[in-house]
């Protein structure tokens, strides 16, 4: 019924896998005989614990020096999946992991099923889920043509489960030929201090839109708000393409999807586009001037409210609870 | 500098979107605009032909039924010309076709020093398509640019990471995928309006590009749509008008969540 061979492109967050390698290869072993990963970077040795514990028998290891994971990792994937024949490739819905399946997939002339939720085999087929229309529709897609299959998964999709298997073996793979592609080079890094956790991974997400009414009010108010509860903040696209905070913030369709225990939407009216990221939260606030607001249809608490009067209440009462 | 800037035209995404109840494709009949994804990269390369000191903003597109409206917006802003391919051929089309056809009208631009396009559509929203262009011209890529600076034959971009942002930097030709909000989009003049009525669109099949029929549209997607379903609807609970005090319902929510 399964696969005999799936590959996951693994990406890492400093000294560990990034958790979106470990969900898609805790969903990789349920339907594929063996699951691997290709790595690009330092410290895959670091790696491998955690890699086998999800699944992983064996991680192809390359160093892409500073040039551009996802350039170096398609151009080291052609050769790799010529000798080894994977049926399927998954690769996370992030910036590395677009890069890769995108070129890779011109590389292979093979078509990709992108923004996945769900990944099934049934059969010969292999299909992956993903979300239309803000989440209300649900569309299967089966890939036809010759293999391997080339997906990305958004983070969250599945629950990483460790299965108790031994350190993947390291297998390094030799310098990449990236042709012209390969001249890009990362020059610096920039990290950017966060306070709290990631947007992805937090227990409770704050985030703002359009109502906010200036770029000014998102501190106070929507910063201010996740770190009094240990949340990340987030954003509605209208305030990323306003130019009010950067894209890793977007949450939505074209942005990120979060499902935290407790989602907070401050002056977010709710299109489609925002709901597909956020609706599969356990629990949603919604404050919004406008009670016809879309947002409402999804909330378990709306407040129909100016946030600049309710949300600094809020903040107070819950200072004041110290 | 040459800028070539790939744009889509899309049904105004306030219109809900529908799938055609045969082939499960997006329907993307009737008018159709400028993907507002694109206004950066539109206002992005005018501002680069600028610094540069002289130059010109080439369209390039892929519309059925030789749809130019949302073209003429990008011109209206300041494009010198555009590409569009149309044809019944493509309907259908995957990612990695609408690329190989975007790939093709970026070499009938001519010498091209630099292709801009948003980070993904926001009907379609597959993502690949720019690096996708990137790999079949042999061409470097660097995507998700929240800043670009071109001088000396080398463009250098400030790349989003989920960590902050990476310096990154290649020879031209490349290609650059931009994050939106990155430019103010500027608001078509008048004058702009008038003369982009006259400005030259080059409308071609993808014959007229050297593609067969089997690369591109239904036959070049390869992928077969198996179920489309409603997904589980979600109950609103209960609403509430702010009086004032409404926080400290919130507040409650947030004690019964031990949140707080």
């Amino acid at each position: 019924m399964g696969l005999a061979k799936v590959w996951v492109f693994a990406e890492a967050e400093g000294d560990k896998p990034a958790s979106s390698t470990l969900e898609m290869l805790t969903r990789a072993r349920e339907v594929a005989d063996v699951v691997e990963c290709v790595y690009v970077g330092a410290g895959a040795d670091a790696l491998a614990g955690a890699l086998g514990e999800h699944g992983a028998t064996k991680v192809y290891a390359v160093d892409g020096g500073d040039g551009l994971p996802g350039v170096i990792g398609a151009a080291a994937l052609e050769s790799l999946v010529a000798t080894h024949s994977p049926d399927l490739v998954l690769f996370a819905q992030t910036y590395d992991g677009r890069d890769a399946i995108a070129r890779l997939s011109a590389k292979l002339d093979r078509p990709v099923i992108t923004n996945g939720t769900a990944l099934s085999v049934d059969g010969d087929a292999v299909i992956v889920g993903v979300a239309i229309f803000g989440g209300n529709m649900l569309v299967d897609t089966a890939f036809s043509g010759e293999k391997p299959y080339l997906a990305a998964i958004r983070p969250k999709s599945f629950a990483a489960e460790p299965s108790g298997g031994a350190a993947a073996a390291v297998e390094a793979v030799g310098a990449v030929d990236a042709g012209r592609a390969g001249q890009a080079r990362v020059l610096e890094r920039h990290v950017e201090e966060r306070e709290g956790p990631k947007l992805e991974e937090a227990t409770v997400v704050v985030s703002g839109g359009r109502g906010l009414g200036e770029a000014g009010a998102y501190d106070p108010l929507v910063e201010e708000l996740a770190k009094l509860l240990g949340g990340a903040s987030g954003a509605s696209r209208a305030i990323v393409d306003a130019g009010w905070v950067p894209y890793s913030k977007q949450v939505g369709q074209t942005g990120k999807t979060v499902k935290p225990k407790l989602y907070i939407a401050l002056g977010i009216s709710g299109a489609t586009q925002h709901l597909v990221g956020m609706k599969s939260s356990d629990n949603i606030i919604a404050v919004n001037k406008d009670g016809e607001a879309p947002i409402f249809g999804v909330a378990d608490l709306g407040i129909v409210g100016d946030v600049h009067k309710v949300v600094p209440k809020l903040i107070e009462a819950l200072r004041a609870r110290g | 500098m040459h800028v070539v800037v790939c744009v889509k035209q899309i049904p105004d995404p306030v219109v809900p979107g529908e799938l055609d109840p045969g082939s499960h494709a997006l329907k993307r009949e009737g008018k159709l605009i400028l993907d507002e994804s694109d206004s950066y990269g539109v206002e992005m390369a005018l501002q680069l032909v600028d610094k540069a000191g002289g130059g010109e903003v080439t369209l390039v597109s892929m519309a059925p039924n030789g749809e130019v409206s949302g073209l003429r917006t990008a011109l209206a802003m300041g494009a010198a010309k555009a590409i569009l391919v149309s044809d019944d051929a493509l309907a259908g089309s995957d990612a990695l076709s609408t690329a190989k056809v975007l790939a093709k009208a970026v070499e009938r631009a001519g010498a091209v020093d630099l292709v801009l396009a948003a980070t993904e559509s926001t009907d379609g929203y597959t993502g690949t398509t720019p690096a996708q262009v990137a790999e079949l011209l042999g061409w470097p890529s660097l995507t998700f640019a929240k800043q670009v600076d071109v001088a000396d034959g080398t463009v250098t971009i400030q790349r989003q990471t989920e960590a902050g942002y990476d310096v990154v930097e290649a020879t031209l030709p490349a290609v650059v995928s931009v994050t939106a909000g990155v430019v103010e989009p500027r608001y078509p003049s008048f004058k702009g309006i008038m003369a982009a009525k006259n400005k030259p669109v080059d409308t071609v099949t993808a014959a007229d590009l050297g593609l067969g029929a089997n690369a591109v549209g239904w036959a070049g997607a390869r992928q077969r749509i198996t179920q489309v379903a409603p997904a589980p609807a979600r109950e609103a609970g209960e609403r509430i008008e702010d009086d004032g005090e409404a926080f400290q319902r919130v507040v409650a929510f947030l004690e019964d969540l031990k949140v707080v």
